[in-house]
């Protein structure tokens, strides 16, 4: 099945919500859009459903125009990130629901309902009231709804949200799985960019209503295509700060910090950009002498077991430094951190990438 | 200011507990220094919201004793005890401003207005409220609610400890790292006793100096996050700290050593056989397990069944031996693919009998 | 912009016949009225405004309408804050809790004319347990003689009849407000005057505003109860506005004053309503 966005666009009260959008999805495919909390993952998802009808622009379905179509007619399933189960009615009930009211034989129902429920791992639970079960359970049962229903779209709103850490990590595993058993598009917003690459697929970054990326997930991962693609899939934020190229140099706008420039740089023209390297290729530089080291006042340092984060001053920027190992640090000192060089990107001072090597 | 010891703690929110099965917090005992930065970390259910009611005064154990600096304070109210709390979902005073709320504290307490003025703006500094004072508090983010709340605790001298109950929950994801490094930074300011209760991992380790990690209501093992990280006293920790948790599979003891069917596996100690027909398990974190050459030494044979890409690591999922065995293998090393060898990192392997470390 | 599905229209229309005969309608019956004339045979003839002239002009309706408003205001002065002090008096949960809210809820059961009968004999001097009590005590009491007892007697049934809706709604308000308030004002070290000027009253606003309008509207419509009790009496010191609406309607069957003094009550009522909605509301933006 296809599903396209031909220059959607959405007005709600004279405020834009979702900006001049085209996209097609990856048809079976698992397609993830990634944002914060108000970039308009649900209002475009709503889009796609048929949940709202666009101020401007159309929706296409299998080659054929939908625009005004009524949701229920699009065959359409949606998973949200609250647990939205029927409280009255048992596992297997809310599992047969969306079955009763496309009129399917009991027989099927039940057929159907059991395979769903094993492979979500719910058969025990048939019998109980949602109420009655853990938070990781209801989500899997509004999942399996979704599921057992042949819909040739299925649209997951942050399903993973609500859910415990450990319980998180198992779903992630197991999601494309599932939803590879059948031919269907599988939409997924999500807001953690470590989730994203967990599942894999194709990846639409959004940002304040637009995308602004799409395509294979590590590869707009790797070659952001401009700095708020590049922020939006990165978590803690992407390091940046402003240089100037003057040769085989890069130096700090209004400092004299500054590093070689690296082998895919080599042939940008000379000017002044945007240099961005992830937190994980900064480093605390212990005993390097040499290479691309900044120095910069430690604002907060976090140790996590395996990892630690530590938050500095980069000439007035925030940077971050997320390293394996234990590396203590005091709030206030100042520190020296090495740069990866080899995995850095450049973007030109209007946003857009110029060259990226490592990603 | 205080040194808190929890002495024997139990719980039972039954009348007549017969058997451990009716505790909800089985038998705690901890000391926690002043000034320390402790987080109660588990899953849904271990009993950390008992226990932290417990600290606070809401509700009182079945049995044990709760020491305030050494003086027994089980039949104090929370005022008494002289406890600050942050709650789950923010509680500000919604119809006064953002200074009184911050003052509300002290006014109960009859100090000076000159005084409350000055130490409301301290706080306000801290907290970065101050451009917010005049403002109404329900018309502040969640984020500045919980700041506020927060605020309300600084704001008074005599407070012996900080609660903290999953106070980022509502926070926006993007926000929740900045929240987290605030309160770590004012720790590292005001040095007052906070505790941290959490399920998640993330938050825990980053925040607290030692994490106290409790499962079906019994404390499993306090320690620092390294020591969660490196040396996991039980399987639970193991399991629940660290993304993806620790590789766990069934073992034996055999002349002196250990081995997983048949394949003898190097640890860095002689084991001391425990009582027979306890179930041994061999574990050992994904971050420890290395590919290498097929004729290195303690080479285990396995086989790549997956690759997942988290863009700093490569998580990969081998079969050993029948046991689902997880590498973490950092960005630019290369996966083999197919039949490969792997070594546990002999100082990072432990052994478990029913759950808990062999030493 | 697609067409858009236009099958929602019959789903609203039975809703709009029933207000249609319901409210509508009559209400274009009064306004008819109210502008008329009327006379035996169905014999119309259009007066204009003089009837709402003759209305407002009318002495009788003023006296009534202060009478009205006195009577609104000192009920509501009571029934507000003895509602919201039983709330906060009853018991949160457990047995006593269902206890109370069946006890509060059985005032509000028993039909309006019975209320009236009630408080009638509860309060007659002669051989009402009322009554007779305060005249034993030395009291000189006879409702049907003495205006300010009539009053008294009035004010004292319809705040035995109805104070009950007000400590419901604010009982439901106070269930709402999550215990982490309470916790965080005992570690605040606030005052039980503090709990209930920053936390409870608050997060009462809503429904008092609810329980203010409720009452506003039910004690200026009311009708039966003093009907009952005291007729209006004794002369004209309880004749409240609507006693008076009917005794014109239909004691004298002035239909086109009537109608007239119906819209004008109608109006008042609906002034009231929006000044009381706005001031309540006041300050809350979104």
């Amino acid at each position: 099945m296809t599903l396209a966005l031909k220059n959607v666009s959405l007005r709600v009260d004279g405020l834009m919500h979702i900006y001049d959008t085209s996209i097609e999805l990856v048809p079976n495919g698992f397609n993830i859009l990634l944002g914060t909390t108000l970039a308009g993952k649900t209002t475009l998802m709503r889009l796609m459903a048929g949940l709202v009808v666009p101020t401007h622009g159309e929706v296409w379905f299998n080659g054929v125009d939908v625009t005004g179509v009524a949701v229920q007619k699009r065959n359409v399933s949606m998973v949200y990130q609250q647990f939205i189960n029927y409280p009255n009615m048992s596992v297997f009930d809310n599992i047969a629901s969306p079955l009763r009211l496309a009129r399917y034989n009991k027989d099927e129902i039940k057929q159907r309902v059991s395979e769903v429920a094993r492979l979500l791992r719910l058969d025990p639970f048939l019998k109980r009231k949602p109420s009655e079960l853990s938070g990781g359970q209801q989500q899997r049962c509004a999942m399996a709804r979704a599921l057992v229903k042949d819909s040739d779209l299925v649209l997951l709103d942050e399903p993973l949200a609500n859910l415990d850490y450990k319980l998180r990590e198992e779903l992630r595993e197991e999601l494309p799985r599932l939803f590879a058993t059948r031919e269907r598009t599988v939409v997924y917003a999500t807001t953690e960019p470590s989730e994203a690459l967990l599942l894999g697929g194709y990846t639409a970054a959004m940002d304040e209503g637009r995308i602004t990326q799409f395509g294979p997930t590590g590869e707009i991962y790797r070659r952001p295509a401009d700095r708020v693609t590049a922020s939006v899939f990165s978590d803690p934020p992407i390091n940046t700060v402003a240089v100037r190229k003057h040769g085989a140099r890069f130096t700090v706008i209004g400092s004299d910090a500054g590093w070689r420039v690296c082998d895919a740089f080599t042939r940008v023209a000379d000017g002044e950009y945007e240099f961005a390297v992830r937190p994980h290729h900064v480093r605390p530089a212990n005993g390097v002498a040499d290479g691309a080291i900044v120095e910069g006042k430690v604002l907060v340092a976090e140790i996590s077991g395996s990892e630690s984060t530590v938050h500095f001053d980069m000439h007035g920027q925030s940077w971050v430094s997320l390293t394996h190992g234990i590396h203590c640090f005091n709030v206030g000192q100042t520190a020296r951190f090495l740069i990866d060089i080899d995995h850095s990107m450049l973007f030109s001072m209007a946003g857009e990438l110029v060259a990226a090597q490592g990603g | 200011m205080a040194r808190i010891e929890l002495q024997a703690l139990r719980h039972s929110y039954r009348p007549d507990p017969v058997d451990d099965a009716d505790y909800a917090l089985k038998q705690v005992d901890l000391v926690w220094e002043d000034g320390g930065a402790y987080a109660l970390l588990g899953p849904s259910g271990c009993g950390k919201t008992t226990l932290l009611n417990i600290i606070s005064g809401l509700l009182c154990p079945s049995e044990g004793s709760i020491l305030f600096d050494g003086v027994r304070v089980n039949d104090l109210s929370p005022e008494e005890r002289r406890i600050a709390q942050v709650f789950q979902f923010p509680v500000v005073y919604d119809t006064m401003t953002v200074y009184d709320n911050l003052a509300f504290p002290l006014r109960n307490r009859g100090v000076p207005e000159k005084q409350i003025d000055t130490r409301v703006r301290a706080i306000a500094e801290m907290t970065d409220l101050t451009e917010m004072l005049g403002n109404k508090a329900s018309g502040l983010t969640a984020d500045g609610k919980q700041k506020i709340s927060l605020g309300r605790g600084l704001v008074r001298e005599d407070v012996n400890v900080i609660m903290f109950d999953e106070p980022l929950t509502v926070i926006d994801p993007h926000l929740k790292w900045k929240l987290r490094s605030k309160l770590k930074e004012l720790h590292q300011r005001v040095r007052t006793t906070m505790i941290y209760v959490t399920h998640d991992q993330t938050e825990a380790l980053t925040f607290a100096d030692r994490v106290v990690v409790m499962h079906e209501g019994w404390v499993v093992q306090q320690g620092t996050p390294q020591e969660l990280f490196e040396r996991p006293r039980h399987t639970f920790v193991g399991h629940f700290i660290g993304s993806p948790g620790m590789n766990l599979m069934p073992c034996e003891l055999a002349d002196g050593g250990v081995s997983v069917d048949g394949h003898r596996i190097a640890v860095d100690r002689a084991i001391a056989p425990p009582k027979t027909g306890a179930r041994l398990e061999l574990g050992v974190r994904p971050e420890f397990v290395r590919f290498v050459d097929a004729h290195a030494t303690d080479a285990l044979p396995v086989d790549v069944i997956g690759v997942r890409d988290t863009g700093r690591n490569k998580i990969v999922e081998t079969n050993f031996a029948g046991h689902k065995v997880r590498a973490l293998v950092p960005e630019g090393i290369s996966v083999p693919q197919g039949r490969a060898h792997v070594r546990f990192e002999i100082d990072r392997t432990q052994v478990y009998a029913n759950g808990w470390i062999i030493e | 912009m697609k067409t858009r599905n236009q099958k929602a229209w019959f789903l609203v229309a039975p809703v709009v016949l029933l207000v249609a005969f319901n409210a509508v309608i009559p209400l274009m019956t009064v306004v008819n009225y109210s502008v008329q004339e009327t006379f035996g045979d169905n014999l119309f003839f259009f007066e204009g405004m003089k009837w709402f002239e003759e209305v407002l002009s009318s002495e009788r309706f003023h006296d009534s309408l202060i009478r009205q408003l006195k009577f609104t205001f000192i009920i509501l002065a009571i029934q507000v804050p003895l509602g919201v002090a039983i709330a906060l008096a009853m018991p949160r949960k457990g047995f006593w809790a269902s206890v109370c809210l069946v006890l509060m809820a059985m005032p509000l059961l028993i039909p309006w004319n019975v209320v009236g009968a009630m408080w009638n004999i509860f309060a007659l001097p002669d051989i009402g347990l009322l009554g007779k009590t305060l005249n034993a005590m030395g009291i000189d009491y006879n409702f049907t003689r003495q205006p300010f007892a009539a009053w008294a007697t009035l004010i004292a049934m319809d705040v035995w009849h109805w104070t009950s809706l007000v400590v419901l709604l604010s009982y439901a308000g106070l269930s709402s407000i999550p215990d982490a308030y309470y916790q965080a004002a005992r570690i605040d070290g606030a005052s039980a005057w503090a709990v209930f000027r920053y936390i409870q009253l608050p997060k009462l606003k809503h429904v008092l505003t609810i329980a203010v309008l409720l009452r506003f509207m039910d004690s200026f419509n009311i009708y039966t109860e003093p009907f009952v009790l005291t007729g209006g009496g004794p002369g004209n010191t309880t004749t409240l506005l609507s006693l008076d609406l009917v005794k014109i309607a239909l004691g004298q069957f002035d239909l086109g004053p009537a109608a007239a003094m119906s819209l004008v009550y109608f109006l008042i009522i609906l002034l009231f309503s929006w000044i009381f909605y706005t001031v309540m509301t006041r300050g809350e933006d979104k």
